[in-house]
């Protein structure tokens, strides 16, 4: 590829999918799932700036997601007495939801690798069953609705999934923006040199704690971010059980198909994974039943897709995208020449 | 009483957790590997042992014929457990013994994804019930005030015995030794002339058959099965193992207690719907102070 190509081919893309609602024919279905894919999309970079970047292996995403979504509805709905409508909504729950990363990070970033993974997932499932158990708050799996659409000036009625899909498209850019000059700054470069060696890092002067709390912190507030934007665009909280253990291991797979530590990686990862889920398999079903068939291609999809993944650790770990800059040093467990 | 009927359950429970839990501790403390397709390896188990039970009962198999059966069903489920635990390995694992440790992590996911469809397919999706072999009736006697029924009794019958003398192999046995060196030092003990391979294949092997073991004595005393009782139970079984030092035996069977016990203190004084976020934050709060779990040597991450 020529590199003017290979420099402004994410470009091109998120123009091509900019354009797409108006092309004639393409169903408001796919709509609304592309707005999905995109929310997951911001889900799937903040988790790259823990995982990708900095290497802590967070497995309790999700629940940052869950916290951005329900501070959304409790700043909206009519049921509390806040009611700022989204806008405020969507910073309060961004910065609130970085807060909260914190506040876990703090006390567990002393923790050895798998210890902090299982912390992560420790708190994913508590704030899981306080999103269940709390109703008088949460709503419990009533959720809570309805959420108001964002108010603009000049424009009033509803927004509908293209108003959705244009505000998810506008807020991945802005964010993919932010990143692409956050990863080659300072901060970047220090999360990428405490993921490669902490020790030779801390031995350069880096604070390695305050580093990795700042990488939580960003990825955490970029979830809330998500969770927001996936709450309004639902105009309620949702099921509380798409903010489970299971999101957190499905978005992980997208990094991971995607390519780490890599931007590109994250978007595109989602696309295949959200694709294949959401979009592939009821495609398939839909073809096998018209041929008459009684197999339904969505009872095997979790087999094909655990296939997939086996394949790839075995023949292409790195993800489609490889990330330039990890090179991993880490010592096997059991190496013997 | 109410308080030591709580604690007879979770004693209970604790027990098929701490046996679960032994099959993950075993594979962290060889390769540093969190299976997560552990707990789903365990659902399978209890279908195979209930396809085996219907089975039997298709063929005209009395209840008391079904009884004296049951030590078949055990080994039959302990060994399609270890076989398939191994094969895993061998296929999935093995040929990333050198890779990045996240690379054999996320294909344990993988794994588990695909024994989570294998059960779907299997199965379907919906509760199945698991056949009530076990007299239910309180051994203590009816009308005492304590239950201790012969479903508990089972539990500890299966695994007080496994336990034990998984402890006494490890301690004693020249595989045994092999697998304490091998968790020590890998390079180490090959260069000593132990076969790593082998002894990681056996740790497959004995981790597969204590959860195929744990899955029908599961079957047996809960009565209910479906695809996703991997999940849950797995996610306990490996908080059980964390909380007691993960890669340390000992540790994961007191892990297993100490959840049974604040599963059901929990569901009795704080209510059965924070029982698990309970189990959680306690898990925190233990990592937070004793980073190494409850047993667990303080190890200092190796440079």
């Amino acid at each position: 590829m020529n590199p003017l190509l290979r420099r402004c081919w994410p470009l091109a893309a998120l123009a091509a999918l900019a354009l797409l609602p108006w092309i004639p024919g393409v169903p408001s279905k796919l709509v609304l799932q592309l707005k999905d894919i995109l929310i997951f999309s911001i889900l799937a970079l903040g988790l790259n700036v823990v995982v990708g970047y900095t290497g802590l292996l967070n497995l309790g995403i999700a629940a940052f997601f869950g916290i951005g979504a329900y501070l959304t509805g409790i700043l909206t709905v009519s049921t509390f007495p806040f009611q700022t409508g989204f806008w405020p909504a969507l910073v309060v729950a961004t910065v609130g939801t970085g807060l909260a990363g914190v506040l876990l990070a703090t006390p567990t970033l002393r923790l050895r690798g798998d210890y902090l993974a299982i912390v992560t997932l420790g708190f994913g499932e508590v704030i899981k069953f306080a999103i269940k158990n709390l109703e008088n708050i949460t709503g419990g799996s009533k959720a809570l609705n309805p959420i108001p659409d964002p108010s603009l000036p000049g424009f009033s009625g509803p927004w509908g999934e293209k108003g959705y899909f244009y505000l998810a498209l506008l807020i991945l850019g802005a964010v993919l923006l932010l990143l692409r000059n956050l990863e080659r700054s300072r901060l970047g470069r220090m999360w990428m040199a405490i993921r490669e060696d902490e020790l030779a890092a801390a031995c350069m002067g880096m604070n390695a704690a305050t580093v990795k709390l700042s990488a939580f912190a960003i990825g955490s507030a970029l979830a809330g971010l998500a969770g927001s934007l996936y709450a309004v665009s639902l105009d309620q909280t949702g099921d509380p059980s798409s903010y489970t253990f299971n999101r957190s291991i499905t978005v992980l797979c997208f990094l991971i198909i995607g390519g780490m530590g890599n931007l590109k990686g994250a978007v595109v990862g989602t696309f295949v994974l959200m694709g294949y889920d959401n979009i592939l398999t009821p495609w398939i079903d839909g073809r096998l039943q018209a041929a008459g068939s009684k197999v339904q291609f969505g009872d095997f999809k979790l087999i094909v897709f655990g296939l997939a993944l086996i394949a790839m650790m075995r023949f292409r770990p790195e993800g489609i995208f490889p990330s330039r800059r990890i090179h991993d040093t880490t010592e096997p467990c059991v190496g013997v020449e | 009483m109410i308080f030591l009927q709580q604690v007879i359950n979770g004693l209970t429970t604790g027990m098929l957790f701490a046996l679960v839990a032994i099959g993950y501790t075993m594979v962290y403390g060889i390769i540093e590997l969190i299976n997560f397709a552990h707990g789903d390896l365990f659902m399978l188990g209890s279908f195979y042992a209930l396809t085996v039970i219907t089975g039997l009962q298709g063929m005209g198999v009395s209840a008391a014929g079904l009884l004296a059966a049951l030590p078949v069903v055990f080994l039959l489920s302990m060994a399609f457990c270890a076989l398939l635990n191994v094969g895993v390995d061998f296929l999935v694992y093995k040929p990333l013994r050198r890779a990045p440790k996240l690379t054999p992590l996320v294909s344990a996911i993988g794994v588990s994804f695909v024994f989570m469809g294998i059960g779907q397919v299997w199965k379907g999706v919906y509760d199945l019930h698991f056949p009530d072999l076990l007299p239910n009736t309180n051994l203590l006697g009816e009308g005492a005030s304590l239950r201790f029924t012969g479903k508990d009794l089972a539990v500890f019958l299966v695994t007080v015995p496994l336990m034990l003398g998984l402890s006494v192999f490890v301690r004693t046995t020249r595989l045994g030794k092999a697998m304490r060196a091998t968790a020590q030092n890998p390079v180490a003990a090959q260069l000593m002339g132990i076969n790593v391979n082998l002894v990681i294949g056996a740790t497959f092997v004995i981790g597969g058959a204590l959860a195929g073991a744990a899955s029908v004595i599961y079957g047996l005393s809960v009565n209910t099965v479906s695809f996703q009782m991997g999940y849950q139970n797995g996610l306990y079984a490996f908080t059980a193992a964390v909380l007691g030092g993960i890669g340390n035996l000992p540790g994961a069977m007191l892990g297993g207690i100490v959840i049974g016990l604040i599963r059901s203190l929990g569901s009795q004084y704080v209510g059965e719907q924070w029982t698990s976020a309970l189990v959680f934050a306690i898990l925190i709060l233990i990592l937070v102070f004793r980073p190494s779990g409850l047993l667990g040597a303080r190890t200092r991450e190796k440079v």
